[in-house]
């Protein structure tokens, strides 16, 4: 049976295997990255090309408080994560807390424009090219930070009704990555829309 | 039970485990709800590939109907319409609910077993793939019982598998018949994207003890690949057809030409997600062929680094040359330069592979079973395939047959010629492990004969009629345009191909019951999948193999000449 002897000099030398679910997470945001390249490629080939107004520079504001309430959460949720590695869960408790807070603050303001947009300057998905790319791209990424803060509230109920595991910290480092992209993309979205396009 | 498997080093004697079904019926619906709940990648990969077969009857016998209406010259068997939603069905059924899930099931099923581990790195993720790619294709076929929408237009889809804008828009395509299409893809795009998530994750996470990735079968090298297209190319597909639904259903304008939309950013769209999808396809082909041609010429796989790095590079290069299927929409100069001589630049890479499939035939002893068969075929019709594509890729000549059947024959000859034809090999490779049984060798032979001569009728005749100006996607011709005769024959050659897929039918059903039984390793083969029973148990192996070499089943067959010994340029 045992007819050659594997050399286990050899296997010493292997490499630990990468945690998957964190390998999964970068390749879940290849491909997101790659949905968002499409819509920001639509974006800035349609800029300047609606047949009728209103035009981005007649009708959006720079949302800078709103943006730097979201890239702010990325610094809590980091803060978060670290007090998690070293087991201070009252400190990560609050970090969370803090970082769905924020993000939430982010998808109000965003609410708001929109409100302002629809009710005051009349400019919906089917109004003009600007309304349709600016709607689906912006939109696509609210999508984004509501889904992640559907899932930041959910660590931060199961945190606060079970005691989360040490092997727990390794998913919530995952779901974390997802909130850096989350947070990433909206520098490309806020630079693509507010700045090139207006 | 003593020869149900190869006890690998370290392992423990024959668990001799079976499990017993009564034929009761309680039994049956149990089995029944087993492979519904399951997540076992050995059941998901047969699901898989039983669903791609179903698929390929109901895509097969739409095209045959279309030979029917082309055989003779101003033919009536259907109507324009309904012609116009035949092929458009046939494409897309063909592309994404057939060769998609036949190659996800076969990696599905051997990636574990070739990695030497008990499953795929997210079994439940793998479970929720499979079923929305079957739901993706049920959403695509209730169109024709739910495409009649509102204004009462319109079954099946009939805007052709590329759908270009602004034919897709709301004012050209009433009815729902176009939501179907865009969603079941947008649908099966996701479970497309969980699939290559998984085989990821599983090909980097999850390796048996010593399995180095230079140590990885072919096979799992070129499954990474695929996945990494998969990524990057279904993922603009989703995003194309999100915006399509946005301009369907709220009146959005990204293709609606009338308000300033553009109907070629579409065609980008689509073809940046196009032309990888066709890499997508043949990878698994080229990874099956890595497999299949050195255990049957009796040697290791020749230039294995140079196989991997050619993989890669194809990848890439196949990541931006989406435009040459778009010459005639008349880009600029230095635009038609760029994806002319990217897509030559293809060219370098697929030769590697293929003289380095060629350099590990060159001195073998070659044994000329079924699958080898296939796989020689393929090597051949490939090569074809590769040229005419290099033909097309030249900007002038693509100008005069562009949408002609030439383009039609050219991509038949990669998906057919050499996708299908390895598929094929794969099954009658990988048919006993997965039954336990071989399929009939004279039923097999039979097959491959008939196919081939049906192919070779079909898709090389093709080629004359698009030289002649036949354009692709017309119901009908007139008689004196003189493509009758050509088109008579490239319909003799599919209703051949029809019978000879019949006898592959036929063989698969029968050879459960009847095959020879198969043992653990029918064909003297060296991958890890070969150590386990036929069928794997459960759990696939009793104790998790620990390899020391790319051929640790040669290395345990052969103790005097153990690769592992002369490794140097692949430890």
């Amino acid at each position: 049976m045992n007819a050659f002897p594997m050399s286990v000099a050899n296997l010493s030398s292997d490499a630990p295997l990468p945690y998957k679910g964190r390998l999964a997470m970068f390749v879940l945001i290849a491909a997101e990255s790659a949905i968002f390249t499409i819509f920001v490629m639509a974006y800035i080939y349609y800029i300047g090309r609606s047949l009728s107004g209103p035009t981005p520079q007649q009708v959006l504001d720079v949302p800078i408080l709103n943006t730097a309430f979201l890239l702010s959460s990325s610094l809590t949720i980091w803060l978060a994560e670290r007090a998690l590695a070293r087991r201070a869960i009252d400190v990560f408790r609050a970090f969370w807390a803090l970082t769905i807070l924020f993000g939430a603050i982010f998808l109000f303001g965003t609410a708001r424009e929109w409100y302002k947009l629809i009710t005051v300057d009349g400019l919906t998905v089917s109004t003009n090219l600007f309304g349709t790319t600016y709607y689906s791209l912006v939109g696509l990424h609210a999508l984004h930070v509501v889904v992640g803060l559907i899932l930041l509230v959910a660590v931060f109920v199961l945190s606060v009704i079970t005691k989360l595991r040490p092997q727990d910290t390794q998913r919530v480092q995952v779901l974390a990555l997802y909130w850096h992209f989350v947070d990433c993309v909206w520098v490309v979205v806020f630079t693509v829309v507010y700045v090139i396009g207006r | 039970m003593s020869e149900s498997s190869i006890s690998l080093p370290g392992g423990l004697p024959e668990a001799g485990t079976k499990e017993v079904s009564k034929g009761t019926s309680a039994s049956v619906v149990e089995a029944l709800q087993e492979w519904v709940i399951t997540v076992d990648h050995k059941k998901l990969g047969v699901l898989y590939i039983l669903y791609g077969l179903v698929m390929f009857a109901v895509a097969g016998i739409e095209v045959l109907l279309i030979r029917i209406q082309l055989a003779a010259p101003g033919n009536h068997v259907v109507s324009a319409q309904v012609f116009n939603r035949l092929f458009t069905m046939h494409g897309t059924t063909m592309i994404f609910f057939m060769v998609m899930p036949v190659v996800f099931g076969f990696g599905n099923y051997l990636m574990p077993l070739m990695l030497g581990v008990r499953d795929m790195a997210f079994p439940r993720l793998n479970a929720f793939s499979f079923w929305m790619t079957a739901f993706g294709g049920l959403l695509l076929y209730y169109s024709f019982l739910g495409g009649t929408g509102l204004q009462g237009a319109g079954t099946a889809p009939d805007v052709a598998w590329f759908a270009y804008a602004p034919l897709t828009e709301r004012a050209f395509s009433r009815g729902h018949s176009t939501d179907f299409w865009a969603l079941s893809l947008i649908v099966s795009g996701f479970g497309s994207i969980g699939t290559a998530v998984n085989f990821l994750a599983t090909a980097f996470c999850l390796r048996c003890k010593g399995m180095k990735l230079f140590r990885m079968p072919l096979f799992v090298w070129l499954y990474i690949v695929t996945s990494a297209l998969l990524i990057l190319a279904v993922s603009p597909l989703t995003a194309a057809q999100v915006m399509l639904l946005i301009d369907r259903y709220l009146g959005g304008h990204f293709f609606d030409t009338q308000a300033g939309g553009s109907a070629v950013l579409w065609a980008h769209f689509f073809w940046i997600f196009g032309h990888p999808e066709v890499y997508v396809l043949v990878m698994p082909a080229f990874g099956m062929a890595s497999e299949i041609i050195p255990v049957f010429s009796r040697k290791a796989i020749f230039g294995y680094a140079a196989m991997v790095a050619a993989s890669v590079c194809i990848a890439f290069v196949s990541l931006s040359v989406w435009a040459h299927h778009m010459f005639t929409v008349g880009m600029s100069a230095p635009g038609n330069a760029f994806f002319a001589l990217s897509t030559m630049i293809v060219g370098i890479p697929t030769g590697i592979k293929i003289f380095n499939w060629l350099a590990t035939l060159w001195g073998g002893k070659i044994r000329f079973t079924v699958p080898m068969c296939f796989s020689l075929a393929f090597l051949f019709q490939f090569l074809i395939a590769g040229l005419t594509g290099i033909m097309l890729s030249v900007a002038p000549f693509n100008w005069q047959l562009h949408n002609s059947y030439f383009v039609v024959a050219h991509f038949h000859y990669v998906i057919v010629g050499a996708i299908v034809f390895m598929v094929f090999a794969g099954f009658y490779f990988w048919y006993p492990k997965v039954t336990g049984r071989l399929l009939n060798e004279r039923l097999g032979k039979l097959h491959f004969w008939l196919f081939l001569i049906g192919f070779h009728l079909t898709f090389d005749f093709m080629h004359i009629p698009g030289i002649l100006g036949m354009p692709r996607q017309i119901y009908t011709y007139e008689a004196d345009r003189g493509w009758g005769p050509l088109n008579l024959v490239v319909s003799i050659g599919a209703f051949i191909q029809a019978a000879a897929v019949v006898i592959f039918v036929v063989n698969l059903l029968t050879s459960v019951f009847r095959g020879k039984l198969a043992g653990p390793d029918p064909w003297d083969a060296w991958t890890l999948e070969w150590t386990t029973s036929s069928p794997p148990p459960p759990y696939n192996f009793d104790v998790e193999p620990v390899v020391s070499s790319a051929r640790p089943l040669w290395d345990l067959k052969h103790p005097e000449d153990p690769d592992s010994f002369n490794s140097g340029a692949r430890s």
